[in-house]
């Protein structure tokens, strides 16, 4: 008997310990504050990203850029007299993992917002989390449509044009310059791929899509979809694809004599993040890709835009090779302080959203962004790309276009010069 | 097991809720969602040590039949959710489902296990660890892929007042189920069923010979513990609010095997300290790593990798030095002590008798110690 009450007795210290170390290791948080991770001094936000895992190629220099433009934000004062710290939480593209940091984010480190949480599987997770939570959750870095559901979550907002615009405008493209050709698709199996094709067979119809392939994150043999894609004599193949991928998707290609016209989606398929996943084999493999773009491209260093960015790479990001990421990382980072001068001086979480809906945002962007009370989806247009001679750059007009069965047409670009201290006022 | 026996653990259990209970109101909701976590580990980690500790069947695959938990909470709740069900016991019953699934599952595979020893019984459940996860991507209409599901699940009953956090309600059902599975195993391995249990575990021709039915034992100690898993499998599901296979992949088959050993394999008390550290490790090595190490580069190299790491030389630790893990650990000081008070009581009772023998139970030779 004595045997068993000291059995009990070490369950309950055990219990008692686990209890007390969970205690004692509490965060000191922010005092007093009525709006978390706001104080008169400093901006607390947080994000979600790959820096491991089978997404981390390319995609993990996004988070560094981003912080690197509030650096020199900081620099320069910050905003509004606060300086903004920007937690960077790795979750490996695993779901479960994001659920775990970003619940971290908000309950312990007590972020004011989560900005560009990226992609489609892991933010989808998180979605309900944090509108319950009334956290901003402010340019999600993916083109799910999911982002853009105003009524149900008031406080997400995309940044990418969505996936389905995207297929859209490749379907477009095909109907214009490539018609009578055999289109198939290979996407990732989730919203992302779904997204996508959903656009293109919107504009070519159900059977206008001759074959549809698809990947699943977790297995890198992408092999046997590729001969399957050859097999039913592929011409034009649009790839909804992240760039571990898509660099899978063209060896492989390559490998089995596979000769299609790729399409490859705007995330997938910056020339600089696949040259260093396809190393020598890049020039030939990349020549003639077809992608889109809604940044400038980022080896166009005659764009203001571009400079800009490069030379604050340069000074505040270790002078990390500019490429695609490292551009989307300082240009959602100018969004974000654009965003925060909007909201203004007494910043509280509604006050943001109110300001994102509000919208009137305009910077290196080539198509406005959508935001309003009743979208929250981001930015509404596309140039198409084209690599040519070992150069991506982009070409002919912008394309805009809706979710639904809208036409696609054409307009200008409005992109303004970038502000001299490259800050927004 | 007599029933003041059951009368024991029953109080101790209730005076661990009551102690827990007031401790969610301390806590703030991070640490609530973090000793939640725990507590699902802990319905996973106690049918673990059970089985290997006490049944001596060694698995590696708790981690894919806390996934078959997982998704049949998933699949239920959402259709509790579809058919607008709003009553909180609807959550009882898609636990009450996922312990009946993984028990399923865990009496197949138990079948199989019964007919192995050792590493080939380590490779099966390893085989089950590596491919379960991966069904998720197989039915990917069903199941989204590494997507994954989101589980529908009710806000806190609203009789809780409105400001009343999500992740202490989580925390309550979560401690209560671990409450309960740690209620049902040790009252389990008092009985009969344990003392069979462990004859087993020892020596299965000398429990032929005393009548005892080895593979019947075996199968019966292979479905208790998948039904924890599937428990504890649930219990995640509710408290990410999603499934997916990254969430059930095979590091955490890894992980619970190592949290159990660390904590002290076949004590229930062992289970306790090993899913503490699989909720507290990865977070404290973060915390360490982001406060001592300010190159990002670095930082990026260290991320998620360096609580493994960790863990691993822990093990390696933890064997050479405590072989019965924390527990063990634990309970030879409390014996030092305990012996240093009798050995002076004798003395001050009788001076002239020779030194009274420290109390050591016969379990302390053995390698793998009682609970």
């Amino acid at each position: 008997m004595y045997h068993i009450v000291r059995r009990g007795v070490s369950v309950l210290t055990a219990m008692v310990v686990v209890g007390a170390v969970a205690a004692c290791s509490g965060s000191s948080g922010t005092s007093g504050a009525s709006v978390p991770g706001v104080t008169s001094t400093e901006i607390i936000v947080g994000t979600h990203t790959p820096l491991t895992g089978p997404a981390a190629a390319g995609y993990s220099k996004i988070s560094a850029a981003t912080k690197a433009y509030f650096d020199y934000v900081n620099s320069k004062g910050g905003v509004n007299g606060r300086k903004i710290t920007f937690k960077i939480m790795d979750d490996g593209y695993n779901p479960a993992t994001t659920q775990q940091v970003v619940r971290q984010l908000v309950l312990q480190d007590k972020v004011f917002a989560i900005l560009s949480g990226l992609g489609t599987p892991t933010h989808t997770g998180v979605l309900d989390f944090l509108n319950t939570n009334k956290v901003p959750d402010l340019f999600v870095a993916s083109g799910s449509l999911s982002w853009n559901q105003p009524k149900k979550y008031p406080y997400t907002f995309g940044y990418n044009p969505d996936y389905t615009i995207e297929g859209k405008i490749f379907a477009n493209y095909i109907k214009a310059n490539l018609a009578g050709k055999k289109v198939c698709t290979f996407g990732q199996n989730d919203d992302f791929g779904a997204d996508g094709l959903k656009g293109v067979q919107a504009v070519l119809g159900a059977s206008g899509v001759t074959h549809s392939e698809t990947y699943d994150v977790t297995n890198t043999n992408v092999g046997p979809a590729i001969g399957a894609l050859k097999a039913a004599g592929c011409q034009v193949t649009i790839a909804f694809t992240v760039p571990g991928f898509s660099a899978l998707a063209l060896g492989a290609a390559a490998q089995l004599g596979f000769r299609t016209q790729w399409m490859v989606s705007n995330v997938g398929a910056d020339y600089a993040t696949l040259g260093g996943l396809l190393k020598d084999a890049t020039g030939p493999l990349l020549e003639g890709v077809l992608s889109t773009a809604y940044l400038p491209a980022p080896m166009d260093t005659s764009n203001p835009w571009v400079s800009l960015f490069m030379k604050l790479n340069q000074q505040y990001n270790n002078n990390t090779a500019f490429d695609g990421n490292v551009e989307y990382g300082f240009a959602v980072g100018y969004l974000f302080v654009q965003a925060l001068k909007a909201a203004g001086k007494d910043l509280t979480r509604q006050g943001i959203v109110d300001a994102v809906e509000k919208n009137g945002f305009s910077g290196p962007g080539l198509s406005a962004l959508r935001f309003s009370a009743t979208d929250h989806s981001g930015f509404g247009g596309l140039q198409m790309g084209k690599v040519q001679d070992g150069k991506q750059l982009v070409f002919g007009p912008l394309y805009t276009t809706d979710d639904g069965s809208g036409p696609v047409t054409e307009t200008s670009s409005t992109q303004p010069a970038p502000p001299e201290d490259g800050i927004p006022s | 097991m007599s029933r003041s026996t059951l009368l024991r653990h029953l109080v101790v259990t209730v005076a661990c809720g009551v102690l827990l209970f007031g401790l969610t109101y301390a806590l703030d909701p991070f640490r609530d969602y973090q000793l939640a976590t725990a507590a699902a580990y802990l319905c996973a980690t106690a049918g673990l040590t059970l089985l290997a500790g006490q049944s001596g069947q060694l698995s590696l695959g708790q981690g894919a039949l806390m996934a078959v938990g997982g998704y049949t909470v998933a699949l239920v709740q959402n259709q509790f959710g579809a058919h607008n069900v709003t009553t909180q016991w609807a959550l009882l019953g898609s636990l009450v489902a996922a312990i009946c699934v993984a028990s399923v599952a865990g009496a197949v595979i138990g079948v199989a296990a019964a007919r192995l020893r050792g590493p080939y019984l380590a490779g099966l459940t390893l085989v089950v660890a590596v491919a379960v996860p991966s069904i998720g991507t197989l039915w990917h209409s069903l199941l989204h892929g590494d997507q994954g599901l989101s589980v529908y699940l009710l806000p806190a009953p609203a009789s809780l007042g409105e400001t009343f956090p999500l992740e202490r309600w989580q925390a309550w059902l979560a401690v209560i189920a671990a409450l309960l599975t740690m209620l049902a195993l040790g009252n389990l391995s008092s009985g009969r069923f344990g003392r069979t249990m462990r004859a087993v575990r020892d020596d299965e021709i000398a429990a032929k010979l005393a009548g005892i039915n080895v593979a019947g034992t075996q199968v019966t100690a292979f479905v208790v513990s998948a039904a924890c898993a599937g428990l504890g499998g649930g219990m995640l599901a509710v408290l990410a609010q999603s499934v997916s296979p990254g969430a059930y992949a095979f590091t955490l088959s890894l992980n619970l095997l190592l949290a159990v050993v660390v904590g002290g394999l076949g004590s229930l008390t062992g289970a306790v300290w090993g899913s503490v550290l699989l909720v507290l490790l990865p977070w404290l090595a973060d915390d360490l790593t982001n406060s001592l190490i300010h190159s990002p580069a670095a930082q990026q190299r260290l991320a998620g990798n360096l609580s493994l790491a960790i863990f691993g030389l822990l093990l390696v630790i933890v064997m050479i030095a405590a072989p019965g893990g924390i527990q063990g650990l634990l309970n030879r000081a409390g014996r030092r002590v305990r012996g240093r008070r009798e050995r002076v009581a004798a003395y001050r009772a009788e001076p002239s008798a020779p030194d009274a023998q420290p109390h050591a139970p016969a379990a302390s030779r053995t390698s793998i110690p009682n609970p």
